[in-house]
Protein backbone atom coordinates (compact mmCIF):
# COMPACT_ATOMS: atom_id res chain seq x y z
CA UNK A 1 0.00 0.00 0.00
CA UNK A 2 1.47 3.44 -1.25
CA UNK A 3 0.73 6.59 1.30
CA UNK A 4 -0.82 7.67 -1.24
CA UNK A 5 -3.58 5.43 -1.56
CA UNK A 6 -6.70 5.62 0.72
CA UNK A 7 -7.03 7.97 3.50
CA UNK A 8 -3.04 7.52 5.08
CA UNK A 9 -2.26 11.25 4.27
CA UNK A 10 -5.44 12.55 5.32
CA UNK A 11 -5.94 10.62 8.60
CA UNK A 12 -2.37 12.14 9.59
CA UNK A 13 -2.66 15.07 8.08
CA UNK A 14 -3.42 16.61 11.44
CA UNK A 15 -0.69 15.16 12.72
CA UNK A 16 1.92 16.38 10.05
CA UNK A 17 0.56 19.91 10.22
CA UNK A 18 1.22 20.12 13.88
CA UNK A 19 4.72 19.09 12.77
CA UNK A 20 5.04 22.02 10.08
CA UNK A 21 3.66 24.62 12.68
CA UNK A 22 6.28 23.91 15.28
CA UNK A 23 9.06 23.71 12.71
CA UNK A 24 7.96 27.27 11.90
CA UNK A 25 7.64 28.19 15.56
CA UNK A 26 11.24 27.63 16.01
CA UNK A 27 12.59 28.88 12.94
CA UNK A 28 10.23 32.56 13.47
CA UNK A 29 11.51 32.56 17.19
CA UNK A 30 14.90 31.83 16.33
CA UNK A 31 15.31 34.17 13.24
CA UNK A 32 13.99 37.04 15.52
CA UNK A 33 16.18 36.35 18.68
CA UNK A 34 18.90 35.29 16.58
CA UNK A 35 19.06 38.90 14.58
CA UNK A 36 18.36 40.50 17.98
CA UNK A 37 21.85 38.93 19.58
CA UNK A 38 23.39 39.15 16.40
CA UNK A 39 23.21 42.22 16.48
CA UNK A 40 24.58 42.84 19.53
CA UNK A 41 27.05 40.86 18.76
CA UNK A 42 28.34 42.50 15.56
CA UNK A 43 28.04 45.73 17.69
CA UNK A 44 30.18 44.63 20.38
CA UNK A 45 32.24 42.91 18.04
CA UNK A 46 33.05 46.20 16.01
CA UNK A 47 33.22 48.27 19.46
CA UNK A 48 36.68 49.61 20.58
CA UNK A 49 36.46 48.32 24.08
CA UNK A 50 38.37 45.19 22.97
CA UNK A 51 37.70 42.80 25.76
CA UNK A 52 33.88 43.27 24.40
CA UNK A 53 35.47 42.87 20.81
CA UNK A 54 37.33 39.88 21.72
CA UNK A 55 34.26 38.20 23.67
CA UNK A 56 32.21 38.72 20.61
CA UNK A 57 35.07 37.12 18.34
CA UNK A 58 35.40 34.44 20.10
CA UNK A 59 31.79 33.54 20.65
CA UNK A 60 31.36 33.54 16.33
CA UNK A 61 34.23 31.24 15.92
CA UNK A 62 33.64 28.93 18.47
CA UNK A 63 29.44 28.56 17.36
CA UNK A 64 30.59 28.47 13.52
CA UNK A 65 32.94 25.55 14.17
CA UNK A 66 30.62 23.01 16.04
CA UNK A 67 28.44 21.08 14.32
CA UNK A 68 24.65 22.85 15.05
CA UNK A 69 23.47 19.03 16.52
CA UNK A 70 25.76 18.77 18.97
CA UNK A 71 24.66 22.23 20.08
CA UNK A 72 21.55 21.22 20.07
CA UNK A 73 22.26 18.23 22.33
CA UNK A 74 24.31 20.07 24.76
CA UNK A 75 21.36 22.74 25.49
CA UNK A 76 18.90 19.53 25.86
CA UNK A 77 21.54 18.47 28.42
CA UNK A 78 22.84 21.66 30.38
CA UNK A 79 19.17 23.73 30.32
CA UNK A 80 17.01 21.58 32.74
CA UNK A 81 20.37 21.13 35.61
CA UNK A 82 20.20 25.18 35.08
CA UNK A 83 16.80 25.73 35.15
CA UNK A 84 16.88 23.45 37.89
CA UNK A 85 19.59 25.03 39.62
CA UNK A 86 17.90 28.62 39.08
CA UNK A 87 14.36 27.40 39.98
CA UNK A 88 14.89 25.11 42.30
CA UNK A 89 11.93 22.74 40.67
CA UNK A 90 12.48 20.42 37.96
CA UNK A 91 11.13 21.57 34.91
CA UNK A 92 8.35 19.32 32.73
CA UNK A 93 9.24 18.92 28.94
CA UNK A 94 12.06 21.18 28.18
CA UNK A 95 13.25 20.25 24.73
CA UNK A 96 11.35 23.28 22.98
CA UNK A 97 12.88 25.95 25.15
CA UNK A 98 16.33 24.12 25.01
CA UNK A 99 15.89 23.86 21.16
CA UNK A 100 15.09 27.46 20.74
CA UNK A 101 17.93 28.69 22.75
CA UNK A 102 20.17 25.99 20.84
CA UNK A 103 19.47 27.79 18.16
CA UNK A 104 18.85 31.36 18.96
CA UNK A 105 22.53 31.42 20.20
CA UNK A 106 23.85 28.96 17.03
CA UNK A 107 21.98 31.50 14.41
CA UNK A 108 23.18 34.47 16.19
CA UNK A 109 26.67 33.70 15.12
CA UNK A 110 26.19 33.71 11.69
CA UNK A 111 23.85 36.42 12.05
CA UNK A 112 26.21 38.85 13.36
CA UNK A 113 28.32 38.29 10.75
CA UNK A 114 25.70 39.64 8.06
CA UNK A 115 24.63 42.24 10.71
CA UNK A 116 28.62 43.19 10.75
CA UNK A 117 29.31 43.31 7.07
CA UNK A 118 25.80 45.30 6.73
CA UNK A 119 26.93 47.79 9.29
CA UNK A 120 30.42 48.09 7.61
CA UNK A 121 28.49 48.83 4.31
CA UNK A 122 27.17 51.94 5.73
CA UNK A 123 29.52 54.65 4.80
CA UNK A 124 31.91 56.24 7.63
CA UNK A 125 30.26 59.94 6.61
CA UNK A 126 26.87 58.49 7.57
CA UNK A 127 28.27 57.94 11.45
CA UNK A 128 30.06 61.18 10.98
CA UNK A 129 26.09 62.98 10.29
CA UNK A 130 24.68 61.70 13.21
CA UNK A 131 27.33 62.99 15.57
CA UNK A 132 27.12 66.23 13.60
CA UNK A 133 23.11 66.53 14.21
CA UNK A 134 23.98 65.70 17.82
CA UNK A 135 23.74 62.51 18.58
CA UNK A 136 25.39 59.94 20.90
CA UNK A 137 27.38 57.17 19.17
CA UNK A 138 24.57 54.90 20.64
CA UNK A 139 21.83 57.07 18.88
CA UNK A 140 23.46 57.38 16.12
CA UNK A 141 23.92 53.63 15.95
CA UNK A 142 20.72 52.80 16.75
CA UNK A 143 18.40 55.61 14.50
CA UNK A 144 20.92 56.00 11.53
CA UNK A 145 22.97 53.16 10.87
CA UNK A 146 21.15 49.63 11.90
CA UNK A 147 17.99 50.85 10.14
CA UNK A 148 20.22 51.00 6.78
CA UNK A 149 22.42 47.84 7.74
CA UNK A 150 19.30 46.00 8.28
CA UNK A 151 17.97 47.29 5.12
CA UNK A 152 21.58 46.28 2.75
CA UNK A 153 21.67 42.77 4.25
CA UNK A 154 17.98 41.77 4.31
CA UNK A 155 18.09 39.57 1.39
CA UNK A 156 21.17 37.89 3.48
CA UNK A 157 19.48 37.60 6.48
CA UNK A 158 16.28 35.95 4.79
CA UNK A 159 18.68 33.30 3.21
CA UNK A 160 19.91 32.89 6.48
CA UNK A 161 16.20 32.12 7.32
CA UNK A 162 15.85 29.58 4.84
CA UNK A 163 18.71 27.76 6.31
CA UNK A 164 17.40 28.06 9.62
CA UNK A 165 14.27 26.59 8.69
CA UNK A 166 15.77 23.30 7.15
CA UNK A 167 18.13 22.84 10.03
CA UNK A 168 15.33 22.77 12.34
CA UNK A 169 14.80 19.52 10.86
CA UNK A 170 17.77 18.65 13.33
CA UNK A 171 15.23 18.90 16.37
CA UNK A 172 15.07 15.21 15.44
CA UNK A 173 18.00 14.38 18.22
CA UNK A 174 16.08 15.18 21.03
CA UNK A 175 12.83 13.55 20.25
CA UNK A 176 10.42 16.86 19.27
CA UNK A 177 8.14 16.11 16.83
CA UNK A 178 8.48 19.07 14.14
CA UNK A 179 7.56 18.46 10.70
CA UNK A 180 10.30 16.55 9.96
CA UNK A 181 9.90 14.20 13.31
CA UNK A 182 6.26 13.50 12.54
CA UNK A 183 6.80 12.35 8.95
CA UNK A 184 9.79 10.03 10.37
CA UNK A 185 7.72 8.91 13.19
CA UNK A 186 4.58 7.86 11.15
CA UNK A 187 6.60 6.59 7.96
CA UNK A 188 8.30 4.18 10.64
CA UNK A 189 4.97 2.78 12.55
CA UNK A 190 3.26 2.24 9.17
CA UNK A 191 5.38 1.24 7.22
CA UNK A 192 6.35 4.00 4.89
CA UNK A 193 9.26 5.01 5.59
CA UNK A 194 10.42 5.76 2.59
CA UNK A 195 7.93 7.73 1.22
CA UNK A 196 7.38 9.89 4.33
CA UNK A 197 10.76 10.90 4.12
CA UNK A 198 10.32 11.55 0.25
CA UNK A 199 7.12 13.57 0.79
CA UNK A 200 8.50 15.60 3.91
CA UNK A 201 12.08 16.37 1.48
CA UNK A 202 8.96 17.36 -0.86
CA UNK A 203 7.88 19.66 0.96
CA UNK A 204 10.76 21.37 2.06
CA UNK A 205 12.10 21.49 -0.89
CA UNK A 206 8.81 23.68 -2.11
CA UNK A 207 8.86 25.93 1.19
CA UNK A 208 12.89 26.50 0.55
CA UNK A 209 12.56 27.15 -2.80
CA UNK A 210 9.76 29.28 -2.89
CA UNK A 211 11.37 31.47 -0.38
CA UNK A 212 14.48 31.61 -1.62
CA UNK A 213 12.89 33.04 -5.06
CA UNK A 214 10.78 35.53 -3.37
CA UNK A 215 14.66 36.51 -1.53
CA UNK A 216 16.03 36.65 -5.25
CA UNK A 217 12.64 38.94 -6.27
CA UNK A 218 13.73 41.30 -3.61
CA UNK A 219 16.92 41.65 -4.20
CA UNK A 220 16.42 42.56 -8.19
CA UNK A 221 13.54 44.79 -7.23
CA UNK A 222 16.29 46.65 -4.57
CA UNK A 223 19.11 46.80 -7.16
CA UNK A 224 17.01 48.78 -9.58
CA UNK B 1 33.99 81.59 18.06
CA UNK B 2 36.36 79.11 16.78
CA UNK B 3 39.86 79.05 17.82
CA UNK B 4 42.13 76.62 17.11
CA UNK B 5 45.53 76.71 18.52
CA UNK B 6 48.85 74.84 17.66
CA UNK B 7 46.68 71.49 16.51
CA UNK B 8 48.77 68.66 15.14
CA UNK B 9 46.85 65.38 14.37
CA UNK B 10 49.34 62.21 13.66
CA UNK B 11 48.51 59.02 11.99
CA UNK B 12 51.02 56.55 13.56
CA UNK B 13 54.48 58.23 12.37
CA UNK B 14 52.47 60.59 10.12
CA UNK B 15 51.65 63.63 10.80
CA UNK B 16 48.73 65.03 8.89
CA UNK B 17 48.56 68.72 10.48
CA UNK B 18 51.57 70.68 12.58
CA UNK B 19 51.01 73.28 14.31
CA UNK B 20 47.87 75.11 13.11
CA UNK B 21 46.50 77.66 14.61
CA UNK B 22 43.37 79.73 13.35
CA UNK B 23 41.28 81.92 15.01
CA UNK B 24 37.68 82.94 13.50
CA UNK B 25 35.60 85.62 14.69
CA UNK B 26 31.85 85.53 15.24
CA UNK B 27 30.16 86.56 11.50
CA UNK B 28 33.32 85.77 9.89
CA UNK B 29 33.25 83.66 6.59
CA UNK B 30 37.07 81.85 6.03
CA UNK B 31 37.28 79.84 3.18
CA UNK B 32 40.40 76.75 3.62
CA UNK B 33 42.07 76.11 0.26
CA UNK B 34 44.78 73.85 -0.65
CA UNK B 35 45.81 70.73 -2.81
CA UNK B 36 44.38 67.57 -2.14
CA UNK B 37 45.92 65.86 0.75
CA UNK B 38 47.08 69.27 2.55
CA UNK B 39 44.65 68.37 5.60
CA UNK B 40 41.86 70.91 5.26
CA UNK B 41 39.09 68.02 5.61
CA UNK B 42 41.08 66.82 8.50
CA UNK B 43 41.25 69.99 10.04
CA UNK B 44 37.78 71.26 9.98
CA UNK B 45 36.16 68.00 11.05
CA UNK B 46 38.93 68.52 14.25
CA UNK B 47 36.66 71.18 14.68
CA UNK B 48 33.52 69.28 15.06
CA UNK B 49 35.99 66.33 17.20
CA UNK B 50 34.80 64.08 14.64
CA UNK B 51 38.86 63.50 14.14
CA UNK B 52 40.57 62.92 17.14
CA UNK B 53 43.94 65.07 17.11
CA UNK B 54 47.45 64.94 19.62
CA UNK B 55 48.31 68.12 20.27
CA UNK B 56 47.19 71.57 20.89
CA UNK B 57 43.84 72.82 21.63
CA UNK B 58 40.40 73.77 19.70
CA UNK B 59 38.10 75.86 21.56
CA UNK B 60 34.57 76.09 20.27
CA UNK B 61 32.54 79.15 21.74
CA UNK B 62 34.65 79.15 24.56
CA UNK B 63 34.58 75.04 25.27
CA UNK B 64 37.80 73.36 24.85
CA UNK B 65 37.37 69.65 23.14
CA UNK B 66 39.74 68.41 25.04
CA UNK B 67 37.79 69.51 28.61
CA UNK B 68 36.42 66.67 30.12
CA UNK B 69 33.94 68.82 31.33
CA UNK B 70 33.14 70.01 27.93
CA UNK B 71 29.81 67.72 26.15
CA UNK B 72 30.88 66.82 22.89
CA UNK B 73 27.36 66.08 21.61
CA UNK B 74 25.77 68.78 22.95
CA UNK B 75 28.48 70.95 21.60
CA UNK B 76 28.29 69.63 18.20
CA UNK B 77 24.55 69.76 18.10
CA UNK B 78 25.22 73.57 17.99
CA UNK B 79 27.40 73.30 15.44
CA UNK B 80 26.18 72.74 11.65
CA UNK B 81 28.14 70.65 9.74
CA UNK B 82 27.69 70.09 5.70
CA UNK B 83 29.59 66.94 3.89
CA UNK B 84 31.29 66.41 0.71
CA UNK B 85 28.75 63.48 0.16
CA UNK B 86 25.67 65.13 1.35
CA UNK B 87 25.37 62.24 4.27
CA UNK B 88 21.68 62.36 3.83
CA UNK B 89 19.83 59.43 5.05
CA UNK B 90 18.89 57.91 2.58
CA UNK B 91 15.55 55.60 4.56
CA UNK B 92 14.35 58.83 5.17
CA UNK B 93 12.18 61.19 3.68
CA UNK B 94 13.96 64.92 2.73
CA UNK B 95 11.38 66.34 5.70
CA UNK B 96 12.21 63.49 8.09
CA UNK B 97 15.94 64.21 7.48
CA UNK B 98 14.87 67.73 8.86
CA UNK B 99 12.81 67.04 11.61
CA UNK B 100 14.71 64.12 13.22
CA UNK B 101 17.35 65.93 14.92
CA UNK B 102 15.13 68.94 15.63
CA UNK B 103 12.76 66.13 17.49
CA UNK B 104 15.73 64.13 19.16
CA UNK B 105 18.17 66.17 19.90
CA UNK B 106 16.53 69.57 20.97
CA UNK B 107 13.23 68.15 21.89
CA UNK B 108 10.94 70.26 19.47
CA UNK B 109 7.81 69.06 18.78
CA UNK B 110 6.88 67.24 15.58
CA UNK B 111 4.61 70.25 14.52
CA UNK B 112 7.61 72.90 15.56
CA UNK B 113 10.31 70.70 13.62
CA UNK B 114 7.97 70.64 10.36
CA UNK B 115 7.53 74.00 10.40
CA UNK B 116 10.47 74.98 10.56
CA UNK B 117 12.17 72.21 8.38
CA UNK B 118 9.37 73.33 5.96
CA UNK B 119 10.12 77.31 5.94
CA UNK B 120 13.90 76.28 5.52
CA UNK B 121 13.31 73.81 2.53
CA UNK B 122 10.86 77.10 1.13
CA UNK B 123 14.29 79.30 1.51
CA UNK B 124 16.42 76.68 -0.92
CA UNK B 125 13.31 76.48 -3.02
CA UNK B 126 12.93 72.69 -2.41
CA UNK B 127 9.51 72.52 -0.69
CA UNK B 128 7.85 70.70 -3.42
CA UNK B 129 10.73 67.39 -2.67
CA UNK B 130 10.06 67.67 1.42
CA UNK B 131 8.42 64.04 1.09
CA UNK B 132 10.39 62.41 -1.71
CA UNK B 133 13.45 60.47 -0.47
CA UNK B 134 17.14 61.68 -0.65
CA UNK B 135 17.74 59.16 -4.13
CA UNK B 136 15.00 60.59 -5.63
CA UNK B 137 16.53 64.04 -6.05
CA UNK B 138 19.50 65.38 -7.74
CA UNK B 139 23.07 66.11 -6.31
CA UNK B 140 22.65 69.76 -6.00
CA UNK B 141 19.06 69.72 -4.10
CA UNK B 142 20.71 66.71 -2.06
CA UNK B 143 23.35 69.41 -1.03
CA UNK B 144 21.02 72.19 -0.22
CA UNK B 145 18.78 69.89 1.86
CA UNK B 146 21.81 69.10 3.92
CA UNK B 147 22.50 72.79 4.47
CA UNK B 148 18.79 73.20 5.57
CA UNK B 149 19.59 70.38 7.72
CA UNK B 150 22.01 71.90 9.53
CA UNK B 151 20.47 75.26 9.66
CA UNK B 152 17.39 73.12 11.57
CA UNK B 153 19.24 72.93 14.37
CA UNK B 154 20.03 76.85 14.74
CA UNK B 155 23.61 76.45 15.20
CA UNK B 156 26.38 79.08 16.37
CA UNK B 157 28.36 78.29 13.33
CA UNK B 158 28.51 76.83 9.91
CA UNK B 159 31.07 74.24 8.65
CA UNK B 160 31.55 73.20 5.12
CA UNK B 161 33.49 70.26 4.30
CA UNK B 162 34.06 70.36 0.30
CA UNK B 163 30.38 71.00 -0.09
CA UNK B 164 30.39 71.12 -3.70
CA UNK B 165 33.38 68.68 -4.90
CA UNK B 166 30.65 65.82 -5.58
CA UNK B 167 28.63 67.37 -7.95
CA UNK B 168 27.96 68.07 -11.44
CA UNK B 169 29.37 71.73 -12.57
CA UNK B 170 26.20 72.79 -13.40
CA UNK B 171 24.69 72.11 -9.76
CA UNK B 172 27.67 73.74 -8.66
CA UNK B 173 25.93 77.36 -8.27
CA UNK B 174 22.68 76.22 -7.15
CA UNK B 175 24.66 75.35 -3.49
CA UNK B 176 26.84 78.57 -3.67
CA UNK B 177 23.97 80.19 -4.01
CA UNK B 178 23.00 79.12 -0.67
CA UNK B 179 25.85 79.18 0.67
CA UNK B 180 26.75 83.36 -0.36
CA UNK B 181 23.01 84.19 1.16
CA UNK B 182 23.74 82.37 4.98
CA UNK B 183 27.35 84.78 4.78
CA UNK B 184 25.33 87.87 3.75
CA UNK B 185 23.36 87.28 6.52
CA UNK B 186 25.99 87.11 9.13
CA UNK B 187 26.51 83.64 9.53
CA UNK B 188 30.10 81.90 10.95
CA UNK B 189 31.46 80.15 7.93
CA UNK B 190 34.45 77.93 8.16
CA UNK B 191 34.27 76.42 4.23
CA UNK B 192 36.67 73.90 2.68
CA UNK B 193 36.55 74.93 -0.79
CA UNK B 194 38.01 75.12 -4.40
CA UNK B 195 35.39 77.46 -5.65
CA UNK B 196 37.87 80.54 -5.73
CA UNK B 197 35.04 82.81 -6.91
CA UNK B 198 32.93 81.62 -3.70
CA UNK B 199 35.86 82.91 -1.97
CA UNK B 200 36.41 86.14 -3.58
CA UNK B 201 32.88 86.91 -3.21
CA UNK B 202 32.37 86.47 0.52
CA UNK B 203 35.45 85.02 2.68
CA UNK B 204 36.65 87.24 4.63
CA UNK B 205 39.64 85.37 5.29
CA UNK B 206 41.50 82.84 2.98
CA UNK B 207 43.37 80.23 4.62
CA UNK B 208 46.34 78.26 2.19
CA UNK B 209 47.26 74.97 3.71
CA UNK B 210 49.61 72.47 2.16
CA UNK B 211 51.19 69.45 3.69
CA UNK B 212 49.28 69.64 7.09
CA UNK B 213 50.61 73.18 7.90
CA UNK B 214 49.04 76.35 6.86
CA UNK B 215 51.09 78.81 4.77
CA UNK B 216 48.53 81.41 4.83
CA UNK B 217 46.26 83.23 6.62
CA UNK B 218 44.95 86.04 5.31
CA UNK B 219 42.62 88.70 4.05
CA UNK B 220 40.42 87.46 0.81
CA UNK B 221 41.58 90.32 -1.87
CA UNK B 222 45.54 90.30 -0.66
CA UNK B 223 45.48 86.29 -1.21
CA UNK B 224 44.33 86.75 -4.46
CA UNK B 225 45.95 89.81 -5.57
CA UNK B 226 49.17 88.13 -4.36
CA UNK B 227 49.66 85.21 -2.85
CA UNK B 228 53.13 85.40 -0.63
CA UNK B 229 54.13 81.70 -1.09
CA UNK B 230 55.42 79.81 -3.99
CA UNK B 231 52.98 76.87 -3.64
CA UNK B 232 49.70 79.35 -3.37
CA UNK B 233 50.90 80.89 -6.72
CA UNK B 234 51.33 77.62 -8.03
CA UNK B 235 47.83 76.07 -6.47
CA UNK B 236 46.12 79.29 -7.81
CA UNK B 237 47.56 78.89 -11.22
CA UNK B 238 46.52 75.39 -11.41
CA UNK B 239 43.38 76.15 -10.33
CA UNK B 240 42.69 78.89 -12.42
CA UNK B 241 44.44 76.99 -15.67
CA UNK B 242 41.82 74.36 -15.24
Amino acid sequence: MSVLEGNYLLANLPALMSGLALTARITLIAVVLGIAWGTVLALARLSQNRILAWFATFYVNLFRSVPLVMVILWFFLIVPQLMHALFGNAVEDIRFTSALVAFSLFEAAYYSEIMRAGILSVSRGQFDAGLALGFTRQETLRIIILPQAFRNMLPLLLTQAVILFQDTSLVYVIGLSDFFGTAHKLGDRDGHLVEMLLLAGLIYFLISFLASQLVARLQKRRIR
Amino acid sequence: MISIRNVSKYYGAFRVLSQCSVAINPGEVVVVCGPSGSGKSTLIKCVNALEPFQEGEIIVDGQSLHDPRTDLTRLRARVGMVFQHFELFPQMTVLDNLCLAQVKVLKRSREEAEEKGMRLLDRVGLREHALKYPGQISGGQQQRVAISRALCMDPICMLFDEPTSALDPEMINEVLDVMVELAKEGMTMMCVTHEMGFARRVADRVIFMDQGQILEDRPSADFFAAPQTERAVQFLSRLLSR
